[in-house]
């Protein structure tokens, strides 16, 4: 443990922060998994999604975005944040048009992978059947914005890693949906499938042609293991 | 765009120019671009993209944000109408129903010859002198539908457009002291409209050394009156001690909470008073530049405000070594919205006011640390500025000698609603609900709502309560609601009203707040049960404790409050069923049946 880091607790446990680490990158680090979809480990963090939001010093907060500071108390586990946690990924559901089982992402989808880990069979709020576009103008990458979750990680990818900007977001509230940087198709623009917006989508809305079912179902990264379990594997625990 | 669809590509590069290209003052330019083209279409954004240099992906992202922009061609008079609980019980649908019999056009269209949109909009700011409308920019108060056919007559006759009304923004207001929009000052109080003001506010301030000011505006106890009571002085002696190179003041005249008019009435009758609380601000803080973000409904205002900022630099209050002070220089700009709620939350305000969607900013950091283009900020209300004026002026302890112990001096009310007074009152804090409502004449109050849709709901036996940080905190909006008014309907308009707002950026605000509208609407049209009540509290505890911003975070605040002041309200409407379907089948089923001349189903389902 070098001067610079420091304890925070996460759900009882000790784990070991450095200055400038937020709470979920500290947490990662130590092998205490809190669930989030739309925070990155590449991209500068936003705060969408909210199933990050844990009590920090007995307050609110999304652990994606909150600095960890020494001494601080952070509660990710218990019923009522899984509870707000099942809401919210209800609320995806239905705000959005998902066919999992048609969904070519199927599997590496981590919005399902999550429904999954924490209990959701059907969703129970009400389904909005939004109209969403789709675009197949593109030779190597097609968008379905069905599955869209807004959560902007193909937007800071293109902008802060890719430098293109190729991504915006477009209206406000229900009607918010992902824009690109041409005003007609996806061909236009100098969008590639080797960017790192290509590759950081959640779910099944920006994906790669004629990759999609080169991983038979049943052997896709989370029919292997629920999601969270590759940062569960590190080793839990000892700040030494 | 012209009618052969070439793009005005002199509009644009004026606008471009006027503010030097800069990517931070993209509101300015769009804004300069909407008000000569009169709307901001795909093609313009893709010629600015190209001018500016920036993809249109950013600049559609910040554009396709605000309301009050158009993104395709309007008529040439632009009706918006005040669509809020508060016009509706003023009439405001007779209102709409007469301009739409006058122009032709329906709501949220354009009439046939294209001379008149009409289109619904959030509060105007006008409460007070409902039912209310903005035609062009202009401010059209206490409309009658009795009215409306000679206006729009009027209106229609004028085809001088170089005398037309001014588009917005940038609408004249040099005589709106007499213009047709009143300023209510019904109840002018002790500290912001008490006296002839002296004046020397500013002049005592540059006697004394910014640490003093900040200690003097601690010392007042003076906390943020724009309703979340946050301490000025230590706001300010937390942007005092950031270290930078330089630090910015920004003026939240944002007033978008529903029912609240309080700092228009400021704006209009005592700049000066704000204005000097801004230029004390900057003294404190060693601010160069401030602004004053300006709601885009009051863009009515400009000319006045900008008259009133000359007049300054033309005295040495404003500009190089004010008031003979070597060093201390200070200039204020004013930025307008363009019709966003979201933007009177401080760090969507700096967003805006960096030419981006009105989006919240992740806390830490805070303003006063990192604001306004990276540099520490101290973002206050209308109304704080011009307390912090008075505080320097008077002293902490004349000030202090208002309102109660936690919360030191007066506080303008926006009153609005069932009452025969409605108008701005200066109250000191302490004030009571029962006091409140003797004085604007409401006799039969059902519920009070304090702090507008984001506040709470009062009811009869808490009007004992007070107007206090320690109590019934608020910025300023109160709504009086008479018996006959009912509970349900107006909490589903609020909850309205946030679904409308919400920015987008987090989940439970972005889809809760439809839902939690959808599932009101659901229990008022009586096919509700106590498993949706039940379901619906829940949605709504959940939504206001994952939401990222206080406009989530407040956006259940109707449903909850009517739930536990009114819990008969519900019972009233509740169904006995354990569940029932959104919709009546037999309902929906009618015109088919009427056709069909039999059912189709042969139960009788409900």
């Amino acid at each position: 443990m070098s001067d610079q880091d420091f304890l925070i607790t996460v759900d009882g446990m000790k784990v070991r922060a450095k200055r400038g680490q937020t709470i979920i990158s500290a947490c990662d680090a130590a092998g205490v998994y809190i669930p989030r979809l739309c925070h990155h480990p590449d991209l500068k963090p936003a705060g969408h999604c909210r199933l990050c939001s844990c009590y920090i010093d007995g307050r609110r907060a999304s652990a994606c975005t909150m600095p960890a500071a020494p001494g601080m108390v952070v509660v990710s586990n218990n019923e009522e944040l899984n509870n707000d946690r099942r809401v919210v990924l209800d609320m995806l559901f239905v705000e959005g048009n998902h066919f999992c089982p048609t969904c070519e992402k199927s599997g590496d989808c981590e919005l399902q992978a999550l429904a999954y880990r924490l209990g959701i069979t059907a969703p129970s709020l009400t389904y909005q059947w939004p109209k969403r576009e789709i675009d197949a103008s593109h030779p190597d990458v097609f968008i379905d914005r069905n599955t869209c979750v807004l959560c902007s990680r193909c937007i800071r990818a293109s902008r802060d890693v890719d430098g293109k900007s190729i991504f915006g977001f477009s209206g406000r509230g229900l009607g918010m949906r992902l824009n690109i940087d041409s005003e007609t198709k996806l061909s236009d623009t100098s969008f590639a499938a080797i960017d790192k917006a290509a590759k950081v989508c959640p779910v099944g809305c920006i994906v790669i042609k004629r990759t999609g079912y080169r991983t038979p179902i049943g052997r896709r990264h989370f029919d292997k293991a629920p999601i969270g379990t590759d940062i569960e594997a590190c080793e839990v625990g000892d700040p030494e | 765009m012209d009618p052969e669809g070439q793009v005005d590509t002199t509009t644009i590069e004026d606008a471009v120019g006027k503010f030097g290209g800069a990517r931070d003052r993209l509101m300015d330019i769009l804004q300069e671009i909407h008000r000569r083209l009169g709307c901001l279409e795909q093609q313009t954004i893709s010629a600015l993209s190209a001018s500016l240099r920036i993809p249109s992906a950013e600049i559609e992202d910040a554009a396709s944000f605000y309301s009050f922009f158009n993104r395709a061609p309007k008529g040439r008079f632009h009706i918006r109408l005040a669509r809020t609980p508060v016009s509706l019980m003023k009439g405001a649908d007779d209102v709409a129903r007469a301009f739409v019999a006058a122009t032709g056009a329906q709501i949220g269209g354009t009439s046939a010859e294209g001379d008149f949109s009409l289109d619904w909009a959030a509060d105007l700011g006008m409460a007070d002198q409902e039912p209310s409308a903005l035609i062009n920019g202009a401010p059209f108060p206490a409309l009658a539908p009795s009215d409306v056919r000679t206006m729009v007559e009027e209106l229609r006759r004028n085809r001088d457009t170089t005398n037309a009304l001014p588009l917005f923004p940038g609408s004249d207001a040099s005589g709106l002291k007499q213009s047709r929009i009143a300023i209510n000052l019904l109840g002018p109080g002790p500290v912001l409209f008490g006296d002839k003001r002296s004046g020397d506010g500013l002049q005592k301030a540059l006697r004394l050394s910014p640490e003093e000011i900040v200690k003097e505006i601690v010392k007042a106890r003076l906390r943020g009156r724009g309703g979340a009571g946050f301490p000025t002085g230590l706001k300010w002696r937390l942007c005092r001690q950031a270290v930078a190179e330089t630090r910015y003041v920004v003026c939240n005249a944002d007033e978008g909470e529903p029912g609240t008019f309080k700092d228009r009435a400021l704006l209009t009758l005592a700049p000066d008073l704000v204005l000097d609380g801004m230029t004390i601000a900057a003294r404190a803080l060693g601010a160069r530049q401030g602004v004053i973000y300006l709601r885009a409904e009051y863009a009515y205002l400009e000319a006045a405000l900008r008259n009133e900022l000359d007049k300054r630099r033309n005295d040495g209050l404003l500009g190089a070594n004010i008031g003979g002070v070597n060093d201390f220089d200070f200039d204020i700009r004013i930025q307008f919205g363009a019709g966003a709620y979201i933007c009177g939350e401080e760090s969507a305000l700096l967003e805006s006011l960096e030419g981006k969607r009105g989006a919240p900013r992740d806390r830490p950091p805070f303003p006063t640390d990192r604001g306004y283009l990276g540099y520490p900020t101290a973002v206050d209300n209308v109304e704080t500025f011009a307390c912090a004026a008075k505080v320097i002026e008077r002293g902490a302890a004349w000030f202090c000698g208002f309102g109660t112990a936690e919360s030191a001096g007066t506080k303008l009310l926006s009153i609005s609603g069932d009452c025969p007074r409605p108008g701005v009152y200066e109250l000191p804090f302490g004030t009571t609900l029962n006091e409140l409502l003797d004085l604007v004449g409401a006799s039969d109050a059902r519920f009070v709502q304090v702090g507008g849709p984001s506040g709470q709901c009062v009811g009869a036996k808490d009007y004992g309560r007070r107007i206090a940080y320690e109590d019934l905190s608020t910025g300023g909006s109160i709504m009086v609601f008479s018996a006959q008014r009912d509970v349900i309907a107006t909490a589903l308009q609020f909850t309205e009203f946030f679904a409308d707002e919400s920015c987008g950026w987090c989940v439970p605000c972005r889809v809760g707040t439809t839902l939690l509208k959808q599932d009101l609407e659901k229990i008022l049209r009586g096919r509700g049960t106590l498993a949706d009540v039940r379901a619906l509290e829940s949605l709504a505890r959940s939504v206001a404790r994952t939401s990222r911003c206080g406009l989530g975070q407040s956006a259940p605040n109707p449903i909850l409050g009517s739930m536990r002041n009114f819990p008969e309200a519900y019972e009233a409407r509740l169904q006995e069923e354990e569940f029932l379907p959104r919709f009546s089948v037999l309902e929906a089923s009618a015109e088919a049946k009427s056709i069909q001349e039999h059912g189709l189903l042969d139960v009788e389902e409900r």
